[in-house]
């Protein structure tokens, strides 16, 4: 009988927790629209990140007072935040040199799709329906050192997003590092998708029944 | 004497003619240029090509301007928002043109056509299909396409303080393509919260020099966008 009360994997809080774990001290970041804004409330003590924020700011600052926002100090997703002291403001082709240039440590981007060798599909369904906007998902894994991606484990209709390849329009091809999902914390290595991770009463068969592409556990060493 | 203010932004944007490229600045509605829109929606010009990096809220500013049906084509990184309702439905009814463009692969395009660069090579969008039917090349074992710079007629900008002379200063993450656009456009159109005497602006801070712009019309109090899409305005009023 399965106990409905038993909690399975992590909260999104404790997702975000996770990643922020993850983020080395004085580390450059970019943070993509939605959880992955969650991350910068979780960094531990002591370590200092810098945020960047692609239309313009290093040193975002939290998200102000109701009602204490400027209008002209918004971050990627067009929220009010504010500027840390030490901050800059720079037109959008410094950004994206910023970006492209590869001066940018890490990013954490929401995903679609990703794949077992790192492909990720966060732009676009490709249905005929909708209209396509990419903003700056394409130049950001092009360009930052080391992407992260944090996402549910499935979709809403139980479908995997962690596959064998892709069937969404590419964001980028090998460009994921690791993906911090509600079940697990998977790193996409050359020899295939290793398990670093899994989340509260996760088991690996349960795990690898939610996940469309072949998974690997760590050999661990006897010490 | 070289003075680049102008009495009214009807004045300012008078010359802008049926077909011409327009580029207009602001990340949603931070620094939208919304009276030099307004204006040229009061203008009239039709087949515009506009190139920005969204496509207007509500019905205000630059969706009004497409809701007018002055716009032919949009070269966009992310036409829509959460509240865009007049791009989606042209666009689903096959009556505007998109060309979609990554964020950053547009602010270089930009730059490059203000700096007489005709293209370059950029590690984004290949292996997606924004890549489809581009040139590529491989550098250090990289694959990179190829992307032109892009000239414009126009550029529509918002700045926080200018002086005479057409040198700029702007406010917070308001700046995001204003400098880059003003280089891009044979006219750029500057709409700036105050104009000050030149010497009031250190040359250390000048952010963008006068010798990128062409016209400059002071607007102190410029509507808020975001507020006026809140309030479900729709222009014109």
């Amino acid at each position: 009988m399965v106990n409905t009360d038993l909690k399975i994997g992590w909260s999104r809080a404790e997702m975000a927790q996770k990643v922020a774990l993850d983020i080395p001290d004085g580390s450059y970041v970019n943070l993509g629209i939605g959880i992955p804004e969650m991350v910068a409330d979780f960094v531990p003590e002591g370590r200092e990140l810098i945020y960047q924020t692609e239309n313009g700011l290093l040193g975002m600052g939290p998200v102000p007072e109701e009602g204490k926002g400027d209008r002209e100090l918004v971050n990627a997703g067009k929220k009010y935040v504010t500027a840390i002291p030490g901050a800059a403001y720079f037109h959008h082709a410094d950004s994206f040199g910023m970006i492209r240039g590869g001066h940018i440590d890490i990013c954490v981007l929401g995903a679609m799709q990703v794949s077992k060798k790192g492909d990720l599909a966060n732009w676009s369904t490709g249905a005929k329906n909708s209209v396509p906007a990419v903003g700056g998902a394409m130049d950001l894994v092009a360009g930052v050192k080391r992407i992260f991606v944090i996402t549910q484990h499935v979709t809403k209709h139980g479908d995997p997003k962690i596959v064998d390849a892709c069937s969404f329009p590419l964001t980028g091809k090998k460009v994921v590092e690791c993906v911090y999902t509600n079940l697990a914390i998977l790193d996409i290595k050359k020899e295939g998708l290793f398990v670093r991770e899994m989340g509260p009463n996760v088991d690996f068969d349960y795990l690898q029944e939610l996940t469309g592409t072949k998974l690997n556990q760590y050999v661990k060493t006897q010490v | 004497m070289i003075n680049k203010i102008v009495s009214s932004a009807a004045e300012a944007v008078r010359e802008i003619h049926d077909g011409a490229v327009v580029m207009v600045g602001g990340f949603g509605a931070a620094g939208s240029p919304i009276e030099l829109i307004h204006a040229l929606i009061d203008q009239g010009a039709k087949d515009l090509t506009i190139i920005s990096n969204n496509t207007g809220s509500g019905h205000v500013g630059l969706a009004a301007l497409i809701e007018n049906r002055q716009v032919a084509k949009t070269i966009c990184s992310f036409p829509r928002t959460a509240n865009s309702k007049v791009f989606p439905e042209l666009y689903h009814a096959g009556e505007i043109e998109l060309e979609l463009v990554p964020q950053g692969t547009l602010a270089e395009r930009i730059r490059a056509g203000g700096a007489g660069i005709p293209a370059f090579y950029t590690p984004a969008s290949v292996n997606t299909p924004l890549a489809i039917g581009k040139e590529s090349r491989v550098f250090n074992g990289q694959e990179y396409v190829l992307e032109y710079g892009i000239k414009a007629d126009y550029a529509l900008v918002k700045a926080e303080t200018a002086d005479r002379y057409g040198n700029l200063l702007y406010h917070a993450t308001a700046r995001n393509f204003g400098p880059i656009m003003c280089t891009a456009s044979k006219v750029a159109i500057v709409q700036t919260k105050k104009v000050i005497e030149p010497g009031q602006i250190d040359p250390e801070t000048v952010i963008t020099p006068g010798i990128f712009v062409q016209k400059v019309i002071e607007i102190n109090n410029p509507a808020d966008e975001s507020q006026l899409v809140e309030d479900e305005m729709s222009y014109p009023w």
